[in-house]
C-alpha cells in the first residue's frame, strides 16, 4: 500500500521539474513501481519520495523485494510497472551507466585486478574526467575515508574494513546525486560495524548527500536512518522516522518486526473521554489512550513495548484511587534473562498470558531483581499502549 | 529468485552456433552410416549394410577386439597408479622430488603425441620387447594416468578436510580414515578417471602406431589406413559404433557417480 | 601435529609406485631419443649406430661415446624442409590457436551466462564431443568437405558457387580440423573461470558508467586471463606437434613438424634425425610446457 504524501512534498511537485532540487525537495520519487520474476512479485506497487540530503533506510526481511526496488534504483532490473523520477526526469528504463546514481555493493565488489587508486577512479575515467582532475579526486577520496598510504594496495591486501572504505570512496568518487548502499557493513564484526555506522553518518552530514540504504538489521537502520521504510511482501508496510516506528508502528506485523513487543488481542468495551477500555482475553480489560486516528468498535491488538513496563513488589500507591489511570497486572516471574544492560523477565499474568517487562539495571548491586516464581504487580500507562487493527 | 537471467542476444546465438558446429558432423556421419548407397554423398535410403560389412571385415573385427582390450587394461592400471599419485600429490604435503613427480604427470597431458610415441618406441626397441598389446598397453598407460591423476587430484583438493579429521577423530588411523571416508566420496571421480582413460586409449592413434608391432593394429590404426585411401561408408558404421559405445560408457558411469554420490556433484573437471 | 602431517607419510607411499612407472616409462625414454638423436643412421636392425653394449667392456662403451655426433641437428638447422616445417608448425599454431580464442570465447561467456542448472547441462553438451573418437571427428569433416560433400551440395544448391570448390587437401580444411578438434579445449578452462567470476563485478563496473564494451574489456576480460592463459596454452602446445589433422585435411606441400618426424621415421626409416627432429619440438616448446604446468599446478593448489 503506497503511504500517503504529506503536504509539502506535494507543493515540492509542483514546482518539480528542477534538475537538482534543493534541500527538502523530493530528489527522487519511486511512482507505483512493480517487478515481477517468474509468477514471483517481488515488488508490488511501491511509492515513496525520498528528499535530498536525506538517509534513507529500507529495512525488511529476506525476500520483501527490497533488494529488488534498490537494483531498480541503480538500474539492474527495470521495473514492470511505474516510474522513477530522479530531479523529475524518469530514469525506469535508462540503462545503470547512464544514471547519476551509483551504489556500494554489500561484498564491495572491489576489482581485484585493479589496485585501490584505479578501483577509486575507474568510475572518474568513464565519465571522460581529466587526468589531473582524477588525480586530485582520487586523492580527495582516499583521505576522505582515510587510505592514505594504501592506494597502491590490491583489494585481496586489505582488510574488510579497508575494503568497505575503498567501496564507499569509489562509489562516492562520482559524487552521485544519489548513493545506494546494500547492506554496506554486514561484512562487518559487530565492534566495527558501529563504528562505521557512526562514520557514514557524519560523512553524509558532510556531503549533504542522499543516501539509501537496505538493511535487514533494524538496529542498523534505526541508528543512521533519518526515516525508514519497512518492507513486506514487495510493498511499503510503513515509512516513517525511527521513533515514529518504533512507538506508533501502523500495524500488527510493523510492532512484531521492529523490536520486541507484547501483544494482547481484544474487542473494545466501552469509551471513557479519551480513553477506551479494551477487554482482552489474556490480560482482562485494559484502558488505552485513544489513537490520533480514532477508531471504531470492533477487534483490536494492544501493544505494549517491554521497556514500558514497570514491575514492582506491590501495586503503585498514587495511582491507586484512581482505578481507570493505569494498568496494573498480577502475576509471577516466569523466566528471566539477564543481557547486561537490561534483564528482561517474562511475567505469567494471573488471567492467563504472559507479558515481557525489559528493566534497566541501574544499580550494580542486585537491590531491583526479581527472582524466579516471586509475585510481582506489572504496570503501565494507557498512553504506552498501541492501538492496531486485529 | 532476484537474479534474473544475464543472457543477451549475442550469447545465444554464440551458444546456438557453437553447439551446432560441436554436434552437426558427427550427427551427418550417423546419418550418413544407414545409407544404403555405395556413394557416401548420395542418399539411397535406410540400410544396415555398413554395418554388416563391417561384421564380415576380419581384420577390423580384430582391430576393435585389440582396442577394446588395450583400452580396458591400460585404463584399469592407469586409474590405479593415477589415484595413488592424485593421493600422493594432494595429501603428501612436501617431499623430495615432488616437483620432479609432478611435473612429470603435467607433462604429457599437453606433450604432443609423436614426442611420447616416438620415445617409448625407442625404449622398447632398446629393450628388446616384443610389440604388441602389452607395449601399447604400457604406452597408454603411461598417458592416461595423467589424466586420471588430475581428475581424481581436482576432487581430492576440493573435499572438506575436516572430514578426514572427524574420522580420525571418531578413532581411525589416517589409512583407514582414507579408506572408509576419503574413498567413497572420491570414487566418482575414479569412476570418470577411469573412463576417460578407456576413451582416451580406444581414440588414440599416434603412440599406438608407433608402439605397436606388426601385425597387432589398433581400430584406430586401421581406420587411419582405410581413411587415407579415401571415405567409405563401412568407416561410417565403425565411427557410429565407437560413438555408441562410448555413449553407452558415459550413460552407465553417469549413472554409477549418481548413485555413489548424492551431491550430485559432476566430478569431471575435462 | 596437525592432520595434514599424519596423514602425509602414509600419503607419500602412495607416490611410489606411480613414480616408478613415470620414471621408467616417461624420463628413461627421453634418455633414449637424446642418446639416439646424437647417433648416425644405420641399415640395420635397430636401424642406427653405435649401439651401447654394456656387455663390450669400457673400451668398447667409450668407442661408443665418441661416436656421438652432433650430424643430425646440423642436418635440422641447414635443410629448408625442417626449417620451413618449425615455421610452418608454430604459424599454424599460432593461427589456429587465436581462431580457438575468438570462436571459444564468445560460447564460454554465453555459458557463463546461462541459468546455473543450464550451465551444467552446457558443459556436458561441451565435453561429449570430446569423449568421441578424435580420428572420428576428422573423418566426420572429411565427409562434410570431400568435393561432392555435404557443403558443396549446399553451396550449389543456393547457387553461392557454380562448380565445387575444393575444400580438403587446404589449409582452409586443416583449421576447421584443428579448431573442431580443440575447441572443448579452450571453451573448458574459459568457462572455469569465467563461471567462477563474481557477475557484481560487472554490474559494479557498468554503476559506475561503464558502458556494457567497456564493462567487457576493462573487468571481464581482464579477470578471465588465466583461463585464457589455461586454453592458449593447453591447444597451443599439442597444436604444434600435430600430426593427423594434417596428414589427412591438409595438403601435401608444406609439411608440419609432427609430420616430417612421421616421415622419417616410418617412412625414411631415419630414426636418429626423427629423433633429433623431437628434441628440437621439445626445446621449442618448453617455454610454453613450463608455464602450462605452473599454472596447472597453481590451479590444482589453490582447489584446496
Amino acid at each position: 500500500m503506497a503511504k500517503e504524501l504529506p503536504g509539502a512534498d506535494v507543493a515540492a511537485e509542483a514546482a518539480g521539474g528542477d534538475a537538482f532540487p534543493a534541500a527538502g525537495q523530493p530528489l527522487l520519487r519511486i511512482e507505483a513501481v512493480a517487478k515481477t520474476f517468474g509468477t514471483f512479485r517481488a515488488v508490488a506497487g511501491v511509492s515513496l519520495d525520498i528528499k535530498a540530503g536525506e538517509f534513507f533506510a529500507l529495512l525488511g526481511p529476506s525476500g520483501c523485494g527490497k533488494t529488488t526496488l534498490l537494483r531498480m534504483l541503480a538500474g539492474f532490473e527495470a521495473p514492470d510497472e511505474g516510474r522513477i523520477l530522479l530531479g523529475g526526469k524518469d530514469i525506469a528504463q535508462a540503462l545503470p551507466h547512464e544514471r547519476p546514481i551509483n551504489m556500494m555493493f554489500q561484498n564491495y565488489a572491489l576489482f581485484p585486478h585493479l589496485s585501490v587508486r584505479d578501483n577509486i577512479a575507474f568510475g572518474l575515467k568513464r565519465a571522460g574526467m581529466a587526468r589531473a582532475d582524477i588525480a586530485t579526486r582520487v586523492a580527495e577520496m582516499v583521505a576522505l575515508v582515510k587510505l592514505e598510504g594504501l592506494e597502491k594496495r590490491k583489494p585481496d591486501q586489505l582488510s574488510g574494513g579497508q575494503r568497505q572504505r575503498v567501496a564507499l570512496a569509489r562509489a562516492l568518487a562520482r559524487r552521485p546525486q544519489l548513493l545506494l548502499l546494500d547492506e554496506p557493513l554486514a561484512a562487518l564484526d559487530k565492534k566495527l560495524r558501529e563504528n562505521t555506522q557512526g562514520e557514514l553518518m557524519e560523512l553524509q552530514r558532510r556531503l549533504g548527500m542522499t543516501f539509501i540504504i537496505v538493511t535487514h538489521d533494524q538496529e542498523e537502520a534505526m541508528t543512521m536512518a533519518s526515516r525508514i521504510g519497512v518492507m513486506k511482501a514487495g510493498k511499503l508496510a510503513q515509512v516513517a522516522s525511527p521513533r515514529e516506528l518504533y512507538e506508533a508502528p501502523r500495524s500488527r506485523w510493523i510492532a512484531e518486526f521492529v523490536g520486541d513487543i507484547n501483544l494482547f488481542d481484544g474487542e473494545s468495551k466501552l469509551r471513557d473521554g479519551h480513553r477506551l477500555v479494551i477487554g482482552t482475553r489474556d490480560a482482562g480489560a485494559l484502558v488505552v489512550a485513544e489513537p490520533r486516528e480514532p477508531v471504531g468498535a470492533g477487534k483490536f491488538a494492544i501493544a505494549i513495548r517491554p521497556e514500558k513496563v514497570k514491575l514492582s513488589r506491590r501495586a503503585p500507591v498514587s495511582e491507586a484511587g484512581r482505578e481507570t489511570a493505569i494498568n496494573t497486572l498480577d502475576g509471577v516471574i516466569a523466566d528471566i534473562c539477564y543481557l547486561g544492560g537490561t534483564t528482561t523477565y517474562k511475567v505469567k499474568l494471573d488471567t492467563g498470558g504472559m507479558l515481557q517487562a525489559s528493566v534497566a539495571n541501574s544499580a550494580r548491586i542486585d537491590v531491583d531483581a526479581y527472582s524466579l516464581n516471586q509475585h510481582v504487580v506489572a504496570w503501565f500507562t494507557p498512553d504506552d499502549c498501541v492501538v492496531l487493527p486485529s | 529468485m532476484r537474479k534474473v537471467s544475464r543472457l543477451s542476444r549475442f550469447n545465444i546465438a554464440s551458444l546456438a552456433l557453437g553447439l551446432a558446429f560441436l554436434y552437426l558432423p558427427i550427427l551427418i556421419l550417423v546419418l550418413y552410416s544407414f545409407n544404403a548407397s555405395r556413394l557416401v554423398t548420395v542418399w539411397g535410403g535406410w540400410s544396415l549394410r555398413w554395418y554388416r560389412e563391417f561384421f564380415n571385415d576380419r581384420a577390423m573385427i580384430e582391430a576393435a577386439w585389440m582396442s577394446l582390450r588395450v583400452a580396458a587394461s591400460s585404463a584399469t592400471i592407469a586409474t590405479l597408479l593415477g589415484t595413488l599419485a592424485a593421493v600422493a600429490l594432494s595429501r603428501g604435503e612436501r617431499f623430495r622430488g615432488r616437483t620432479l613427480f609432478s611435473g612429470m604427470l603435467y607433462a604429457p597431458l599437453v606433450m604432443p603425441e609423436v614426442i611420447t610415441g616416438l620415445s617409448l618406441l625407442l625404449l622398447f626397441v632398446a629393450l628388446n620387447a616384443e610389440r604388441g598389446f602389452w607395449t601399447v598397453t604400457i604406452a597408454h598407460t603411461t598417458l592416461t594416468m595423467c589424466f586420471v591423476a588430475v581428475v581424481v587430484q581436482s576432487r581430492l583438493g576440493s573435499l572438506d578436510r575436516s572430514l578426514e579429521e572427524a574420522a580420525m577423530d571418531l578413532g581411525c588411523n589416517p589409512v583407514r580414515a582414507f579408506v572408509s571416508v576419503t574413498l567413497p566420496l572420491i570414487a566418482p571421480a575414479i569412476v570418470a578417471g577411469w573412463m576417460l582413460a578407456f576413451t582416451l586409449s580406444l581414440d588414440d592413434l599416434v603412440i599406438a602406431s608407433f608402439t605397436t608391432g606388426p601385425g597387432s593394429a589398433t581400430l584406430p590404426i586401421r581406420i587411419y589406413s582405410e581413411v587415407r585411401l579415401g571415405v567409405k561408408p563401412e568407416i561410417n558404421a565403425i565411427c557410429t559404433l565407437v560413438i555408441a559405445l562410448i555413449a553407452v560408457v558415459i550413460v552407465i558411469a553417469s549413472l554409477a557417480s549418481k548413485l555413489s554420490s548424492s551431491q550430485g556433484e559432476s566430478a569431471a573437471p575435462l | 601435529m596437525s592432520s595434514r602431517r599424519i596423514f602425509a607419510r602414509p600419503a607419500r607411499f602412495a607416490a611410489i609406485a606411480p613414480y616408478v612407472w613415470m620414471a621408467l616409462f616417461f624420463l628413461v625414454p627421453f634418455a633414449f631419443v637424446l642418446k639416439i638423436s646424437l647417433s648416425q643412421t644405420a641399415i640395420a636392425q635397430p636401424p642406427y649406430e653405435p649401439v651401447f653394449d654394456l656387455t663390450a667392456g669400457w673400451e668398447a662403451l667409450k668407442a661408443a661415446f665418441a661416436a656421438l655426433s652432433i650430424d643430425n641437428f646440423r642436418l635440422l638447422g641447414s635443410d629448408d624442409i625442417y626449417v620451413f616445417a618449425y615455421v610452418r608448425s608454430l604459424t599454424v599454431a599460432i593461427t589456429a590457436t587465436a581462431l580457438l580464442l575468438l570462436i571459444g570465447y564468445p560460447i564460454a561467456y554465453g555459458m557463463a551466462r546461462l541459468p546455473k542448472r543450464w550451465q551444467a547441462v552446457a558443459m556436458v553438451l561441451v565435453i561429449v564431443p570430446f569423449w568421441t573418437s578424435f580420428l572420428i571427428r576428422i573423418y566426420a569433416w572429411i565427409n562434410i568437405l570431400q568435393h561432392d560433400g555435404l557443403l558443396n551440395q549446399i553451396l550449389l544448391a543456393l547457387h553461392l558457387v557454380s562448380q565445387p570448390v575444393v575444400w580438403l587437401s587446404t589449409d582452409t580444411a586443416m583449421y576447421i580440423g584443428i579448431v573442431y578438434s580443440y575447441l572443448p579445449f579452450m571453451i573448458l578452462p574459459l568457462y572455469a573461470t569465467l563461471a567462477k567470476m563474481e557477475p557484481v563485478l560487472e554490474e559494479a563496473a557498468s554503476d559506475l558508467g561503464a558502458p556494457p564494451w567497456q564493462v567487457f574489456w576493462l573487468v571481464t576480460f581482464p579477470l578471465s586471463l588465466p583461463g585464457v592463459g589455461a586454453g592458449v596454452l593447453l591447444c597451443f602446445i599439442p597444436i604444434v606437434g600435430e600430426f593427423v589433422i594434417p596428414d589427412l585435411l591438409a595438403g601435401s606441400n608444406s609439411l608440419m613438424i609432427g609430420q616430417t618426424l612421421w616421415l622419417e621415421f616410418f617412412t625414411n626409416k631415419d630414426w636418429p634425425v626423427a629423433s633429433a627432429a623431437a628434441i628440437v619440438l621439445l626445446v621449442v616448446l618448453l617455454v610454453p610446457l613450463l608455464l602450462y604446468e605452473r599454472l596447472q599446478k597453481r590451479q590444482l593448489e589453490q582447489e584446496r
